[in-house]
């Protein structure tokens, strides 16, 4: 135990752990708007994967990591516009939907993938981008400043998204919509145009986070995200559907996935032993939220469909 | 729903015929972009979906087939009735199930002796114990520490696919495997085999379990007590508690019964499969078959009704088995089955509400199906409220009045 | 049943087949599958005047995608190049693992009049015992695994990974400059366990200095985690990497951005690096499968176990050209191959 508590180790465990958060915490600051505004999206995995593919097929024939970007941004805003259809027009049941959002990305992309690339075929990713000055700060600069585009990306989206949400007149008609439709409804606020825009941003976001992924393996492969979206939607819940709440539980999650990594490389745990300490991460997302025991009300629409007969 | 005297000349069958067009409509539309999806591929939908019908429905083997793939969706779709219905989202099925094989095959690795007239019905409650405990533990998180359950039961998944994987590395694994090591257990002891069913087909008592599963779960929610109680928990959480009711047992026996019919699913998967071993080779889902996400899918297309999630368990059950068929018959990448699965699923679910609209316009005056209403029957639900609204609130806190202000 | 009509006509052939074709593992005369018209013993007996011989029909049921670079891949490739000499027809579903639906994939290739039924996963070893006995007429093939459970219609089939992992490791011992190692796995069973502990010790026997971290991920397909745990390989020293299954995309990116020499399994995987691979234990799967179409073309529909190994050219070391491998390093893999193969080399079995 005493190898993983050396500076170097410690500090690219760190590292390691907010480059593992960053698809978590991309998506679940999507699927946070979305639910703020009484939006659950379970499919979030399959529009992940959708991202994910895309950015890497078209930074594959183009080599182009930034046009790559762009693509999935755009499929983002068709699987946005795809569910706003399905659940403002359609009304169809969130949850559902939802698992068949997440069964549609997980074939399509891997149906794609097997008759356009088969082989998995690397791309070049998005190098790392060293901030100036700080990037030197020892020990501090590894951890947080040597990261690529979408890291800085992510975090930086923390506080805009709590600005958004909190301190426009947009995110005031979010927070309306997501908690007393009927109300906002009265004072004129279009409850469906608000929930479409806040799709539009879920599904580019979740397919923003695709894209990071994809670009920082550097490959694409059947079910890439292995379950990164659904764990991102329960950090929803545990981030208190507030934005900085969504950053700390993607930390946690990665920060334990990393150390965890780094005992089984350092040999601190072995063998079976090790399956379970790949527990941790979730074990432990759900005692800290029980340490932690604030009873924070969901949005009041969560999944209740607006509609003006009703 | 109103009353009507005017005009009784006609359809008691408006209902029904809706019910059922709506939905078939939908998967006609679904099964028609996947021939588009096909056509890209080079393949020929029309072979495809012959081989896929066949090999769903053609014959007493591949309804045997279909039957036995069902009778797992079947189990966990009961339990989302009770779960859903109670107010509470389980999506923790996969985990359920995977604790439910796992105490299921511990009973038969401790017992192996004990006639199969015992030891069956001891695996199958040994997977509802496992199962109903793995149910309850997030149910008593969101009930008495105000967890909520979509976060507990998501980890729980996580948690016990990994369980699992360690159990199969070493306690558990077949011994006599000898220098290649795999994550399976041995050929658990013949006498918890479910004993096949007479017709010389490959079907099993497992189907049997399953229908009886989903016949109890109905008596449970809409003949019992217990099943008004959580019923009315499930409406309306505040009021219940205000009429003293115990809603937050209430939370937790949902979430354990929910859990239970899981587990059991689990002990069919494995004492009922061609191998008769726990396996995790390659991961959880080669012997889960997903069935605790599919199993959502189809209690939702029966309305979360279980008695109508029998015919959807079959009818999703036969797309998964039929898939395999096509696959084989046009080589496509299995993938495809997957994604179509997916469309289905989409369309199905989008059509509801159309369905419960146009059974509506079709019973308003004027338009000639009138009926007379009887009371509304409890056992139909009712699809003004979205299903799962009503299980966004935490129990215990009373809704917001106002906005929040950003306390980030 | 193709079988049976094959059977009738082969008659006098039979008994020759038998006696020439030598179980398995040990017969050093077979010729690498790349040869040219695969003139084996039994199908050189065949006589012309065969009805215009029908194709034979193979059907392949794999856990994963058939181009996965990785296990299921190396099955495909190996049937692909026994067609290069046989006229053979191939079906494939790949993607199957769920141990149930590969079950109803096999079935579906047995009832479809297939001569050879390959299930290609240790996990389908439950259900082909049953669906074995229900079709006597067909040859089914089942690997990783060295039972056939009794069945006189089931050929086991399995690798002896550990012998090109311990070449590797040879060569990896002498790579490293910092004298750590690091290996990324998915679960410790199989194939991938087998490959990891030749690997390490060949490393270990090379040079006892050398530090080998290995990482079991517990994951078959986790790409992020692989790519993380092959970041922190790094972050501790390791400046040689290698790893198995189909998740080690991940570590081979992280290789191929570290300018980090990797060593590959199962397929060549140049292409995931075409500058650090050093080079790859390819399974040369059609070693066996010749033997047994050979076999059942005679009449014997299984009932046997077969290896690939150096010793019968069923593994192979690919070098990657481009890497500009050390002629000494290259010289003592050779040195190590030959020793495994004649014997004078053990590779220990793990644990």
């Amino acid at each position: 135990m005493g190898d993983f508590f050396t500076v170097s180790v410690l500090v690219a465990t760190l590292a390691s752990g907010i480059r593992l958060a960053t698809p978590f915490l991309l998506a679940g600051l999507g699927e946070t708007i979305g639910q703020r505004s009484g939006v659950l999206n379970l499919g979030v995995e399959g529009v992940m994967l959708l991202g994910a593919f895309t950015a890497y097929y078209v930074t594959l024939e183009t080599d182009s990591p930034t046009l790559g970007i762009l693509a999935a941004i755009m499929v983002g805003l068709m699987m946005g516009l795809v569910y706003a259809f399905i659940t403002l027009v359609m009304q169809a049941e969130q949850g559902i939907s939802g698992i068949g959002i997440y069964l549609f990305g997980l074939g399509f992309t891997d149906l794609l993938f097997q008759k356009n690339v088969g082989t998995p075929i690397p791309i070049s990713g998005l190098g790392d981008i060293h901030i100036p000055l700080l990037s030197d700060i020892p020990k501090i600069g590894e951890i947080f400043f040597q990261h690529s585009l979408p890291v800085y990306v992510a975090f930086a989206l923390v506080p805009v998204v709590w600005f958004m949400i909190n301190k426009t007149t947009f995110g005031l008609n979010i927070r309306a919509v997501g908690e007393t439709p009927e109300a906002a409804d009265t004072l004129g606020v279009s409850v469906n145009g608000t929930r479409l825009i806040t799709i539009l941003i879920a599904n580019t976001m979740a397919c923003l986070a695709g894209a990071a992924l994809a670009l920082e393996v550097g490959i694409f492969q059947q079910n890439l995200t292995a379950g990164q979206g659904f764990i991102a939607i329960a950090l929803v819940y545990f981030g208190a559907w507030r934005s900085y709440g969504v950053m700390l539980g993607a930390l946690l999650f990665g920060i334990v996935q990393a150390t965890v990594l780094q005992w089984k490389t350092l040999g601190i745990v072995e063998g079976a032993t090790a399956s379970l300490t790949a527990m941790a991460p979730a074990l432990l997302t759900i005692v800290v939220l029980v340490i932690v025991s604030r009873r924070v009300a969901a949005p009041s629409a969560l999944t209740r469909p607006f509609d003006r007969s009703g | 729903m109103r009353a009507d005297v005017g005009s009784i000349r006609s359809s008691a069958l408006v209902r029904p015929f809706v019910a059922l067009a709506v939905p078939l409509a939908a998967v006609a539309v679904a099964f028609t972009i996947g021939a588009i999806m096909l056509l890209a591929l080079g393949a020929n939908p029309i072979t495809g979906y012959a081989a896929l019908l066949d090999g769903a429905f053609g014959g007493w083997n591949e309804l045997a087939d279909t039957a036995i793939k069902s009778a797992p969706l079947l189990l966990v779709g009961v339990g989302i009735c009770i779960a859903f219905r109670a107010g509470v989202i389980n999506i923790g099925g996969e985990g359920q199930i995977i604790v439910g094989a796992i105490f299921s095959t511990v009973v038969a690795l401790a017992l192996p002796e004990l006639p199969r007239v015992f030891l069956v019905p001891l695996v199958l409650i040994g997977g509802a114990i496992g199962g109903g405990i793995w149910g309850a533990i997030p149910g008593a998180l969101k009930a008495y520490a105000g967890v909520n359950e979509i976060l507990s039961t998501i980890m729980m998944n996580i948690i016990a696919a990994q369980f699992l994987s360690f159990l199969l590395q070493d306690l558990l694994t077949d011994k006599a495997s000898g220098a290649i090591k795999i994550q399976q257990t041995e050929r658990l002891s013949e006498n918890a085999d479910l004993p096949l069913l007479p017709g010389d087909t490959r079907l099993h008592l497992g189907v049997v379990i399953a229908v009886l599963v989903a016949v109890l779960g109905y008596v449970l929610l809409f003949r019992s007590a217990l099943g008004v109680r959580l019923r009315a928990v499930g409406h309306n959480a505040n009021a219940s508690r205000y009429a003293g009711m115990p809603v937050k047992r209430s939370i937790v026996q949902a979430l354990a019964f929910s859990g239970a019919c899981a587990g059991i699913a689990g002990a069919v998967l494995v004492f009922g499969s061609e191998s008769h071993r726990l396996i995790a080779e390659g991961g959880a889902s080669g012997f889960t078959q997903s069935a605790g996400f599919n199993g959502i899918v189809a209690a939702l297309f029966g309305s979360l009704h279980p008695l109508a999630t029998i015919p959807a368990s079959f009818f999703f059950g036969g797309m998964l088995t039929g898939g395999i068929a096509l696959q084989q018959e046009l080589q496509v990448p299995a993938a495809l089955i997957v994604a179509l699965n997916g469309i289905v699923v989409l369309f199905v679910v989008s059509s509801l509400k159309l369905r419960s609209r146009l059974t509506a316009w079709a019973e308003s005056p004027g338009t000639g199906f009138t009926q007379v209403e009887t009371d509304h029957d409890p056992t139909v639900p009712r699809t003004e409220d979205s299903l799962l609204a009503s299980t966004a609130r935490p129990p215990g806190s009373s809704a917001p009045s106002a906005p929040h202000e950003g306390d980030a | 049943m193709k079988a049976s009509k094959t059977r009738a006509i082969a008659s006098a052939a039979a008994a020759f087949a038998l006696v020439t074709s030598a179980c398995g593992s040990d017969d050093a005369a077979d010729e690498p599958a790349a040869e040219p018209p695969a003139e084996t013993e039994a199908a050189a007996d065949e006589p012309a005047a065969e009805p215009a011989a029908e194709p034979m029909k193979i059907g392949i049921v794999a856990p994963s995608a058939e181009n996965d670079l990785a296990w299921s891949q190396s099955m495909f490739d190996s049937v692909n190049r026994v067609g290069e000499g046989r006229d053979i027809e191939v079906a494939i579903s790949g993607g199957l693992f769920v141990v149930e639906d590969a079950a109803a994939a096999l079935r579906g290739y047995a009832e479809d009049g297939f001569d050879l039924v390959i299930a290609h996963g240790t996990q389908f070893g439950g259900p082909l015992q049953e669906i074995a006995d229900d079709f006597p007429e067909v040859a089914f093939a089942l690997g990783t695994s060295t039972d056939f459970f009794g069945k006189d219609n089931i050929f086991a089939y399995s690798v002896d990974a550990g012998q090109g992992g311990y070449v590797n490791g040879v060569m990896a011992a002498q790579l490293t400059a910092s004298n750590v190692i690091g290996v990324v796995g998915p679960v410790p069973a199989g194939d991938a366990k087998l490959y990891i502990d030749g690997f390490v010790a060949g490393a270990e026997a090379q040079n006892p200095d050398a530090e080998v971290n290995v990482n079991y991920i517990d994951s078959f397909g986790d790409v992020q985690l692989a790519s993380e745990a092959a970041k922190a390989h790094v972050a501790n020293g390791a400046d040689v990497l290698t790893g198995t299954a189909q998740m080690v995309v991940g570590a081979t990116g992280v290789a191929a951005e570290e300018g980090i020499p990797w060593f590959g399994t199962q397929s060549n995987q140049t292409d995931l690096g075409a500058d650090i691979v050093v080079s790859s234990q390819v399974y040369h799967w059609e070693i066996v499968l010749e033997q047994m179409l050979d076999k059942i073309t005679a009449g014997t529909l299984g009932g046997e176990a077969f290896v690939i190994s150096f010793e019968n050219m069923g593994l192979e070391m690919e070098y990657n050209d481009g890497f500009g491998l050390d002629a000494s390093v290259r010289a003592s893999a050779d040195a190590t191959v030959a020793g495994i193969s004649e014997g004078t080399i053990e590779v220990p079995a793990g644990e």
